[in-house]
């Protein structure tokens, strides 16, 4: 899975947990998202159980720390996918 | 102290017979049962298979709260307290969204135990090693505070913001204390009321107290028999009633509608002495809790018009019956109408006081008396000391002006509101 197909999935792991969800079609991979996305820094654990998920992986809680924006997130992923490969 | 006159200016109601004010009125005016025939119950080797559970659909959630709030929430009785709460806010004219906090508008909501199905959830999954799984949203739906948390965040309700638990009298407590922060200059506006969802744990809980309604399992809509003779013990029941409690002043100013007014309350306990324990109420408790309400409404005991009981349908409604004839001083043809919507809807516990009061707030303003179903052989116990004429077995037209309304509660706990036909003169 490239970085632009784990960018399609990871914006249907997002959409539940943000209100702007017009935002989710130009998200790139600065997007931050508690500050763009609005998203509640609180739940910002579910979008790592979701992405678990998701993508069928582990995700450390160390790893989980660094997903706070769009790259970082798909980073931590595609990471976690290699290794499971 | 300065005392100020509380009004009520918005209802909203979850009930087991009718979902929206409209609805209740007319379940209330028609005496429509809401109670149902539970087969899951039948093979749980329940004694009472019968409960009392509102139509209510999970979906509509979204008109009142955001997606993202309505994603992950999975607690009925924070969803009934939600629908409830906010139908009453729009009732009272308000809009939902606020930028700024309402600094002067406050709420106070009680329910029993946070959701039993929402437990379960974290037990199992914990028990199964996966509690990093639960994520971030279990504990305000876990927490006894949760439903008053989701209410008042939904509208920046920032004044006193509390949550409390009485058992069965945690509805009308909840009014209570709303009511007594605005009579006494503490807030301008409280929004109150109380929800319950009994899940089978908490029926199977019950069920095992063998307190509830068993012998009517295959005909529900008789199962719940308040004041009569074959009363067999209760029918718990599921739902949220809402009020909005508004300083005569304050709703004056913003031109509400007003519905009645709550002259004055009381809550006690009886100490569990005197014949009082966790399970039974001492009856000085409840006529000092009756008599100290009356003093409060400044009324005499015999301009009360309508009682409207706490009347489960166990052996305590003959007690209840006799404790209103000792505190009111009013016995035989002298006793006021009496009617306990119990006998349609099952006894809602935490929630009883609140969709009961809603129901209380309604027979004033339309003016009639909703009849107790299901009472074919009163309780000759109870006819001994009061008149049929006192209880209403159809729907009645009358001039209500002044209702009690009481709840008693396991740890005898009691609570008596008395409401009555708004007057502009006061």
């Amino acid at each position: 899975m490239d970085r632009q197909e784990i960018l399609e999935e990871l914006k249907k792991v997002l959409a539940p947990h943000t209100e702007k969800k017009e935002l989710l079609d130009s998200i790139n991979d600065q997007t931050d998202l508690i500050q763009d996305l609005k998203i509640n820094s609180a739940n910002l654990v579910d979008i790592v159980i979701d992405a678990e998920a998701k993508y069928n992986i582990e995700i450390d809680v160390d790893s989980a720390e660094k997903m706070v924006n769009v790259g970082n997130c798909i980073d931590v992923i595609e990471e976690k996918l290699k290794q499971k490969a | 102290m300065s005392q100020r006159r509380v009004v009520i200016t918005g209802l909203g109601v979850v009930a087991p017979n009718a979902v929206g004010v409209p609805a209740f009125l007319n379940a209330l005016q028609n005496g429509i049962s809401g109670l149902i025939y539970v087969p899951e119950y039948e093979k749980l080797k329940f004694n009472c298979q019968v409960t009392g559970r509102p139509n209510f659909e999970w979906e509509q959630l979204r008109q009142y709260i955001p997606d993202v709030t309505f994603h992950g929430l999975k607690s009925m009785g924070i969803a009934y307290g939600i629908k409830a709460a906010m139908d009453a806010w729009i009732d009272a004219g308000n809009t939902l969204d606020s930028e700024e906090p309402r600094w002067e508008t406050g709420c106070v909501f009680g329910n029993s135990t946070s959701d039993s199905g929402v437990m379960k959830n974290v037990f199992s999954r914990i028990e199964a090693g996966e509690a990093k799984k639960l994520g971030s949203r279990v504990i305000e739906q876990m927490m006894n505070s949760g439903v008053t948390a989701y209410i008042s965040g939904r509208l920046g309700l920032a004044g006193k913001v509390v949550t409390n638990s009485a058992a069965c009298a945690t509805g009308s407590q909840a009014i209570l204390i709303g009511y007594e922060y605005i009579r006494y200059g503490m807030a301008k506006r409280m929004l109150v009321g109380s929800t319950e969802h009994v899940d089978t744990y908490t029926f199977g809980a019950f069920d095992s107290m063998r307190v509830l309604s068993r012998k009517f399992n295959h005909e529900p809509e008789r199962a719940s028999r308040p004041m009569s003779q074959t009363a067999g013990g209760f029918i718990p029941g599921s739902g949220s009633g809402a009020l909005v409690l508004e300083d005569l002043e304050f709703a004056r100013e913003r031109g509400a509608t007003i519905y009645a007014e709550i002259i004055g309350g009381s809550s006690n306990s009886g100490g569990q002495r005197g014949g009082g324990s966790m399970t039974a109420s001492n009856p000085a408790g409840i006529i000092r809790c009756i008599t100290e309400a009356i003093r409060e409404a400044d009324i005499h005991p015999g301009a009360i018009d309508l009682i409207s009981g706490h009347l489960t349908a166990t052996g305590g409604d003959t007690t209840e019956i006799q404790n209103w004839i000792l505190a009111l001083d009013r016995k035989g043809a002298n006793f006021p109408l009496v009617n306990s919507i119990k006998s349609m809807i099952g006894h809602c516990l935490s929630a009883a006081g609140s969709i009961e009061s809603v129901a209380v707030v309604l027979q004033i303003l339309h003016q009639f008396v909703h009849p107790n179903i299901n009472i074919e052989d009163p309780n000759p116990e109870i006819t001994k000391k009061i008149t049929m004429e006192s209880i209403p077995t159809s729907c009645i037209k009358r001039s209500i002006n002044t209702v009690a309304k009481a709840n008693f509660g396991f740890g005898d706990v009691n609570t008596c509101l008395i409401f009555s036909k708004f007057n502009q003169n006061g």
